[in-house]
């Protein structure tokens, strides 16, 4: 096939055959450019098909998917995979995204026949292991979080935040309370949070963060009223602060007859610290790829088992697992129940309930509690020795997870939140969260986790204190020309966004010499 | 425990930077009646080879696809991963990495994923691919919803060969009421759908192999769909049958959602799987999840980043086109890279061999007294009509070590005339010995 690339940005800069130099940072070109419709990776036998069943529905068009031999998709892929950065390479500070260590032991037992070759529907008198494993993690994020049910099917957090609100929703049209239509939501909250209100025909009403970056307890109930359906609090918060009127919030949500949602996006740093249970919360995502190192897979898939209160429990969807005896049964139909009904065609995300699993164990509760801490000790160490450079908003407080600045020690530099994220790449490390949570002008929120070493702590934050002065001493260039030692320059978001390219084409003059 | 780096002297000479007397201290906001000051009812941790122990003697109390004859379809199907496939989405690089928001230091994943979003739109004809959702029933109700959005209509029609929990997941994600039109199950034929359509429908919503196994008309209810100004949706569930059977874009489908499961992905028990979503150009701005666009970066050089994100929640919020925040990043690999080494001319030779076993399947089974096959077409799976209550005839084989296929009762309760349905799948492993197994046990049980 041709390399021609006319009508193109540019085509790949070496040839597939390159120097040892370039072999290690390669410029790959895409499986259109270097595989055909006739090469196959597969060895399948060529049947005849006598007597087809297909009727008038056989297929006339093209597939245009073009084949790689096995030693060439080999060579693609790990190629492409040596474009990226990732936990096992250097330390990845994503800010409300824990990642933590994936371990291995993970991907080893979630590939054993008897979880990963088992079929959603086939008779549940076969599956009884797969049964008992998804009780079992049930029984220890119930214990984790002092809850008496959860609901393990949401494919992800948002789709466990969408749970929880639909159980809600399900519990007040059961008290005929359906007229509640307000959602209140921190201005600190993902933006999966007024999302999913939305989603589900809310009007969300926003409340202020205080001086401290937490919410306090009056400004909640003054948002209050009869209308009021819920609140989705998001605790430890995004600012990587503890809501220290917590109990407070969710006596006063309670005592105005609406539920309390907690986004459990950051339960990493309470994990066997701290039961969500005990402060009063209605119903809690957890994000198991997050703190349960089922692993982020370049953007999923994750999990989000929703744990839900006495109050909510009876509207949980189907399916769930119900003991029976010695043996258990598997709840598929909401008929005589108050489930809400059904979140997603099976019963969940069972690969990543199986490493969830086999974290949980391996770590022990004693191991759990002590990853919290780590965590939060981990964040608080980042935060004492950059303050004295780096300006933290809600300093003069302990952190919890994740330590937050914004761009005010920047400031008259010429320096940006991105352009200092991108200088970090050249220094071997991930950026942190940029933008976010908006409360805050150009924030950077640090999220180590607790698998980061001392040594691995000490070489980042001796790195940003060194870009950090550099930044104030004018170097520009270091910045805004960053990133200089990646695979890729600073990209062009406002071209790809401008004029949409999402499908590879053939270039023109193979159109037309197709023609 | 072996995945924590500190010693217990780091940690004081950490604590000593901070300033704090112990680790507590740091949980100062947190109210003193909800710290837990006794470790919780949990087992402490554990060396791997225990952990091993513990999940293998669960692990063997499931019976797997793989251990005998195997015959379960309905929305998720047993096929063949080539070893390459597991090899490569456990790299690091892909495994260990987040959403590429940084774009310069992702190029691995936002290629695959171009790459992905190209493959998923030549396989469905459609225009644009997005990124993948969460699976194939979430992104049929996201499809629902987008079709009302892009029409300005909510009256949705779902066809009676609906994979009937992707039924339920619409009715969950659409709420109740007159706007949301189920038609009774058809595991006979087609119904009556172009009957319903109006000017207030959004969207006709049909599948195609359908839940019973049929092939359905895709380009005659486009047509009726589009007479009405609704949109077609077409489901598919069954992603290697797009090897064998017409591209719904090439008919007229104006959405198409799939489940991607069959290439690269085992079956997991339900999940994770792969949702794949495509549709026309001028759609694309209501379309929800992520989408790789290319682009150049500073020196000219060709890249990857994730475009169009003013749709989603972390930009905009309360108004965006859907709540979704992730996408199924490793199971789209799977898919991809599977895809890759079959190319077109190995995903026709796979797509033959499942409908060539399956034709086998149906040829041995329409023999047996008390089994009606009920489809003139299907794929890779059928629909029988047998002579006792078909949940009783799957338990009794059980006991032979044959799974036989999922009873329509299992999904469709309290509907006696669908008890005797049996819904069962061909694939290339399903060998001649298993056919025989499943004809001999059969023709016992119905005895």
């Amino acid at each position: 096939m041709s390399m021609n690339n006319q009508g193109r940005p540019t085509a790949p800069t070496n040839d597939a055959v390159t120097a040892t130099g370039a072999a290690l940072l390669p410029d790959e070109p895409l499986l259109f450019e270097i595989g055909d419709t006739d090469h196959s990776g597969v060895d399948l036998p060529d049947v005849e098909i006598t007597g087809t069943r297909l009727g008038n529905h056989a297929r006339k068009s093209p597939l245009d998917l073009p084949g790689l031999t096995e030693p060439e998709a080999m060579r693609h892929y790990v190629r492409l995979s040596r474009l990226n950065m990732s936990i096992d390479s250097g330390m990845y500070p994503l800010g409300s995204c824990t990642m933590k260590h994936n371990p291995r032991l993970n991907e080893k037992l979630a590939r054993l026949p008897g979880f990963a070759d088992i079929h959603p529907l086939q008779p549940v008198s076969t599956v009884q292991g797969a049964l008992e494993l998804i009780d079992e993690l049930a029984d220890w994020l119930m214990v984790l979080t002092n809850t008496s049910a959860v609901a393990m099917s949401p494919k992800a957090g948002a789709h466990g935040e969408l749970c929880g609100m639909m159980a809600i929703k399900a519990a007040q049209e059961a008290r005929g309370e359906g007229h509640r239509k307000v959602v209140l939501v921190p201005e600190s909250a993902h933006g999966t949070n007024p999302a999913t209100a939305a989603f589900l025909g809310y009007s969300v009403k926003s409340i202020p963060a205080n001086a401290n970056g937490t919410v306090d307890a009056s400004a909640v109930i003054a948002a209050l009223g009869p209308d009021v359906a819920a609140i989705m609090l998001t605790n430890p918060n995004t600012c990587g602060l503890f809501e220290p009127e917590v109990i407070e919030i969710a006596q006063a949500v309670h005592d105005a007859g609406a539920f309390f949602y907690c986004d459990g996006a950051n339960f990493n740093a309470i994990m066997g610290v701290v039961r969500p249970g005990d402060l009063g919360i209605d119903a809690m995502h957890i994000n198991l790829h997050k703190t349960f190192s089922t692993p982020h897979g370049g953007g999923g898939p994750g999990a989000g088992p929703v744990v839900l209160s006495e109050a909510l429990a009876p509207f949980a969807p189907i399916p769930f697992v119900r003991k029976d005896g010695n043996s258990r049964v598997l709840v598929e139909h909401g008929e005589g129940t108050q489930s809400f009904g059904r979140l997603t065609a099976f019963h969940g995300q069972m690969g990543m309930f199986t490493r969830a699993l086999s974290f949980m164990l391996s770590h022990g509760g004693d191991g759990l509690a002590q990853g919290a801490k780590d965590a939060v000790l981990n964040a608080n160490y980042i935060k004492a020795r950059l303050e004295k450079v780096f300006s933290a908003p809600f300093g003069g407080q302990p952190c919890m997870h994740e330590a937050l600045f914004d761009d005010s020690f920047l400031e008259g530099s010429g320096v940006s939140t991105l352009d200092f994220a991108k200088a970090m790449i050249d220094e071997g490390f991930h950026p942190m969260t940029m933008y976010f949570p908006l409360v805050v002008h150009g924030a950077m929120l640090i999220e180590p986790t607790e698998s980061e070493s001392k040594q691995t702590l000490d070489k980042f934050c001796d790195t940003m204190l060194e870009l950090a002065a550099d930044a104030k001493a004018g170097n520009l260039t270091r910045f805004t020309a960053a990133p200089m030692k990646a695979p890729r320059r600073r990209l062009d978001e406002t071209r790809a966004a401008r004029s949409p390219m999402l499908k590879w084409v053939a270039p023109v003059a193979e159109q037309e010499a197709a023609e | 425990m072996r995945y924590l780096p500190h010693s217990d002297a780091e940690r004081a000479e950490m604590l000593g930077v901070i300033g704090a007397k112990t680790v507590e201290d740091l949980f100062a906001a947190v109210p003193r009646a909800a710290l837990q000051t006794e470790s919780l009812n949990l087992p402490g941790h554990q060396p791997e080879y225990m952990v091993e122990n513990h999940m293998h003697a669960l692990s063997g109390k499931n019976r797997a696809a793989g251990d005998g004859p195997f015959f379960v379809g309905a929305g998720a199907y047993r096929h063949h991963v080539p070893a390459s496939v597991d090899h490569l989405i456990q790299r690091s690089e892909f495994l260990t990495a987040y959403t590429p928001y940084q774009p310069e230091i992702s190029q691995g994943t936002l290629q695959m994923l171009f790459e992905f979003q190209t493959q998923v739109a030549n396989l469905t004809g459609m225009d644009v691919a997005n990124a993948s959702m969460y699976d194939g029933s979430t992104a049929t109700a996201e499809a629902v919803l987008m079709a009302c959005r892009l029409t300005r209509r909510n009256k949705i029609i779902l066809s009676g060969g609906i994979h009937p929990h992707y039924r339920d997941v619409v009715r969950t994600y659409m709420g109740e009421g007159e706007h949301l039109v189920c038609l009774e199950a058809s595991p006979e034929g087609q119904g009556g759908i172009t009957a319903e359509v109006d000017d207030a429908t959004a969207a006709i919503v049909i599948q195609t192999p359908d839940f019973y196994g049929h092939l359905r008309d895709v380009k005659s209810l486009a047509e009726a769909a589009h007479a009405k100004g609704a949109l077609l949706i077409v489901v598919v569930t069954e992603a290697v049958a797009l090897g064998l059977i017409e591209a719904p874009g090439a008919l007229g489908a104006d959405i198409v959602v799939a489940e991607g499961q069959s290439i690269g992905n085992a079956l997991n028990f339900g999940g994770p799987y792969v949702g794949l979503m495509a549709t026309r150009d001028k759609f694309i701005r209501q379309m929800p999840g992520r989408l790789c666009g290319e682009t150049v970066d500073a020196e000219g050089k060709r890249g990857f980043v994730l475009t169009l994100s003013t749709r989603e929640q972390h930009i905009r919020r309360e108004k965006a086109t859907s709540n979704i925040c992730t996408n199924s990043g490793l199971c789209a690999l799977a898919f991809s890279i599977h895809m890759s080494l079959l190319g077109e001319a190995g995903l026709t030779k796979l797509a033959r061999l499942n409908h060539a076993r399956a034709c086998a399947l149906a040829d041995a089974l329409e023999e047996i007294p008390g089994v009606e096959l009920l489809n003139d077409t299907f794929f890779n799976e059928m629909t029988l009509r047998l002579s006792k209550p078909a949940a009783a005839v799957v338990e009794a084989l059980v006991a032979k070590n044959i799974i036989a296929g999922v009873p329509v009762s299992r999904l469709e309760p309290g509907k006696p005339e669908l008890d005797n349905l049996l819904v069962l799948a061909a694939t290339e492993l399903t060998s001649d010995g298993d056919i025989a197994a499943l004809v001999a046990g059969l023709k016992e049980v119905l005895a």
